[in-house]
């Protein structure tokens, strides 16, 4: 079976605007794939730009989180920008308690992230 | 002792799941745990900090408690009622010692990819405590109505 696809891809003057299907990001098996998803549009091209959209994400768990910062690292061997928005309360606490809202730019909003770019 | 106490405390209130030490069957309790903490009326923040930590604490019985061995077990035994829901989680691998595992919010860590899964734990739950040297995680939270 094909893995699910687990995210929508749409471009925005050249930045790729990312959205989950998922509303959960918690378990190690879908987080892989996801993973391997975004890293594909990661390496698509030098200098790529990133905005990763959570309007839909209502939970995330650590290994989600790590396969953020895998992401972020390899965005950057592609001298790339990688953005995050619509981050949920609930959610962005988990950010905070963890100190990544320090490592990721973070906006409220979608089109605010993409006049940031 | 403490452990000692609180299981006599509780008595035959605790239910038990066991499931295969997979990530798929991990999944298996926290549905059921999740069915009994609405039914108490735990508020939505409860429910997700609740489902946070068992997410963790599962994984990291699967991956680093049962060294992804998926002969060996998982137990959880749950207790829920109005006023809390208290959890234990445990393993059937060599334990570890909490107290060991570095903090991922320092500066030399915040890029490492793993590594916060205790920390989330105990930012989201009111008491977390390792026993059986590490074997077993007991999570507790309080239904704030």
């Amino acid at each position: 079976m094909p893995p699910a696809e687990h995210i929508i891809v749409t471009k925005n003057n050249g930045i790729n605007v990312i959205e989950f299907n998922d509303r959960k990001i918690l378990d190690e098996l879908s987080i892989r794939e996801l993973g391997e998803q975004l890293q594909e549009v990661a390496e698509s091209q030098e200098n790529v730009r990133i905005l990763l959209n959570f309007q839909n994400v209502e939970h995330l768990s650590s290994a989600a989180l790590g396969m953020l910062i895998t992401l972020d690292q390899r965005v950057k061997k592609q001298t790339g920008t990688l953005k995050l928005s619509n981050i949920n309360p609930q959610i962005y606490e988990v950010f905070k308690i963890t100190r990544l809202n320090k490592l990721f730019e973070i906006h409220d909003s979608a089109a605010q992230a993409l006049g940031a770019f | 002792m403490s452990q000692r106490d609180s299981d006599s405390k509780s008595g035959d209130r605790f239910r038990t799941v066991r499931v295969n030490s997979t990530l798929h069957e991990a999944k298996v309790p926290e549905s059921e745990i999740l069915v009994h903490v609405r039914k108490h009326g735990f508020c939505e923040e409860a429910v997700f900090a609740i489902k946070l930590a068992l997410e963790e604490a599962m994984t990291n019985a699967v991956k680093h408690g049962n060294g992804n061995d998926a002969t060996k077990k998982i137990t959880v035994r749950y207790a829920v009622d109005d006023e809390r829901i208290e959890i234990t989680v445990s393993d059937e691998g060599q334990g570890f010692a909490p107290e060991d595992v570095p903090d991922p919010t320092s500066n030399d860590r915040l890029t490492l990819p793993s590594g916060r899964g205790i920390m989330l734990m105990r930012a989201y739950m009111d008491d977390v405590e390792y026993r059986r040297n590490g074997r077993e995680v007991y999570l507790m939270k309080r239904n704030r109505r």
